[in-house]
């Protein structure tokens, strides 16, 4: 227990240290997010009815582009290694690292998501969904991501490839995550969509770190 | 008979090529009487005209998606869990027969949406979610050519084979969920009216034809991913002799 | 003959029925030729490899 909250509080450290990651994903989530009413035109009915799903793609792809910085840096200098000898299992390795991922990328995107849906004039009904989606779902965006990440460890320039394995992945994500802000927006209920999110959440929390350490260890051979 | 009765590939080798001309005369014969079938015999439909015509290869090419990818999915697991050593090869040679049908499912959908709904691309859920596995074909193939080691990259390929097949339902059932939320007025199914037994007949001949098609293609494949895993083995040994 | 003309034009969805067969049959056609074609080229390059091996170790006795 003690060697996982190590590595979550290094990593942590090394991020604060380094401090761009956070500050290009939630830069990029705020310029993908004004490019809409730029490319649309900024008619506020439309704005509002594209809002929940214009936010949930821009921080989708901001999550995706920050998913190199789970292994990448590690894998180069050796650490990684090193950590998958001192004894502590890789999935609990890979998970304490997808916590950090989430704690440096989700979490902003999620506390600057409000503010986005605002320029976007989005219906005040659907705050708290568009919250309460984040919260559940940016850590699965994180979970799946890490799978993407630790399978082109070994590739040259894998960002591209690593989007085109990650993407169709996140699809079920990004359909309950806005379907969900949809129905709080209509005035419905957003449960069974809220639901069904936090089921893929869950699922994911055993599941992907497992496989993602598969992925790990393959690259490290 | 246990199935690493074939992990030799000598004896692979060997039944496949007993097989494959079979498989390629068979794949021949079924897809000519099925054309027939399908252009000839079958009568226009009341409503949808001469285009449900598409429908017999718009669905078996559908068919062929899904289990070109069930297929792959199951070599991964094999090549993964049993260490086979042909499977793995097995799940790369399905990959672009696979990737080929649900690129003809997508094409053959749009040509059979265009006469009906008016529009060349309809997001309707079978449409989506075939699109969808284009891309985790895509995902995988690529995969194979990212990763340098060809034993490397085929566990890493099997890896992403299992994380998509279990995804495969998951997203299925995402795209009918976002489809139900966002049906039109009416909406005619993909499938056509209720299939008829003068339907059915040519649908399952060139179903046929395509699994055995699948077959020959998937042994010509596998032979040549044999060689060439040789051809590398030879090219080791010379430069480190 | 006006079976045949009728037959072509598919109660007028023959823009649509034609290039959905054709394009179906030129996918598989590409594909069987490229498959059979990597297959046969393979052979032809492991055949080469081996005797050129078997030349080069009847060379060295």
């Amino acid at each position: 227990m003690r060697a996982f909250q190590a590595i979550i509080a290094r990593d942590l450290l090394l991020a604060v240290r380094q401090g761009g990651a956070t500050f290009l994903a939630l830069v990029f989530f705020l310029l993908t997010v004004t490019l809409f009413p730029l490319g649309i035109g900024p008619e506020p009915a439309i704005l509002a009815r594209v809002a929940p799903g214009v936010l949930w793609v821009a921080a989708l792809l901001a999550a995706m582009l920050s998913l190199d910085r789970l292994f990448q840096a590690d894998f180069e200098d050796g650490s990684l290694e090193q950590l998958t000898l001192s004894g502590l299992p890789v999935s609990l390795i890979v998970l304490a690292k997808i916590i950090t991922h989430w704690l440096t990328t989700g979490l902003p995107l999620l506390l600057a998501a409000p503010v986005l849906a605002v320029l976007l004039n989005m219906n005040s009904e659907g705050f708290t969904a568009l919250l309460l989606t984040m919260l559940i779902g940016t850590p699965a965006l994180s979970l799946i991501g890490a799978i993407g990440a630790a399978l082109t460890l070994t590739v040259r320039r894998g960002g591209v490839l690593l989007s085109l394995l990650v993407l169709p992945l996140y699809i079920p994500v990004l359909i309950f995550g806005v379907s969900a802000i949809d129905a709080a927006v209509h005035g419905l209920n957003a449960k069974p969509h809220l639901l069904l999110l936090a089921a893929l959440t869950m699922a994911a929390i055993p599941l992907c770190p497992w496989a993602a350490a598969a992925a790990v260890k393959l690259s490290l051979e | 008979m246990s199935m690493h009765y074939f992990a030799n590939p000598a004896r692979f080798t060997r039944l496949a090529a007993r097989i494959q001309p079979w498989a390629g005369g068979l794949a021949a014969i079924l897809l000519l009487v099925g054309l027939y079938l399908a252009l000839v015999v079958v009568p226009a439909d009341y409503q949808q005209g001469d285009t449900v015509r598409i429908m017999f290869v718009h669905v078996p090419s559908a068919w062929m998606a899904m289990f070109c990818y069930s297929f792959l999915a199951v070599a991964s697991a094999v090549g993964l869990i049993w260490k086979h050593p042909l499977a793995d090869l097995a799940a790369k040679a399905s990959a672009p027969i696979g990737a080929g049908f649900t690129f003809l499912a997508l094409v053959t959908g749009s040509l059979w949406g265009k006469p009906m709904w008016g529009a060349w691309w309809v997001w309707d859920a079978r449409l989506t979610s075939v699109l969808i596995l284009f891309f985790l074909y895509l995902g995988y193939m690529a995969l194979w050519q990212a990763i340098e080691d060809s034993q490397k990259a085929g566990k890493a390929a099997a890896v992403l084979a299992l994380v998509g097949a279990v995804n495969v339902p998951i997203i299925k059932f995402s795209v009918d969920w976002w489809n139900t939320l966002h049906q039109p007025a009416s909406v005619l199914r993909m499938d056509g009216p209720a299939i008829h037994p003068t339907m059915l007949w040519p649908l399952l001949i060139m179903a046929l034809a395509f699994k055995a098609y699948f077959v020959a293609l998937l042994l010509a494949r596998m032979r040549m991913e044999l060689n060439l895993r040789r051809i590398r083995a030879l090219r080791l040994a010379e430069r480190t002799s | 003959m006006d079976g045949m003309g009728a037959f072509f034009a598919m109660g007028g969805y023959a823009g649509y029925v034609w290039p959905a067969f054709g394009i179906v049959l030129a996918v598989m056609a590409v594909l069987w030729i490229t498959s059979i074609r990597g297959w046969h080229k393979s052979e032809q390059s492991l055949t080469a490899l081996r005797g050129h091996r078997r030349q080069r170790e009847g060379a060295d006795e």
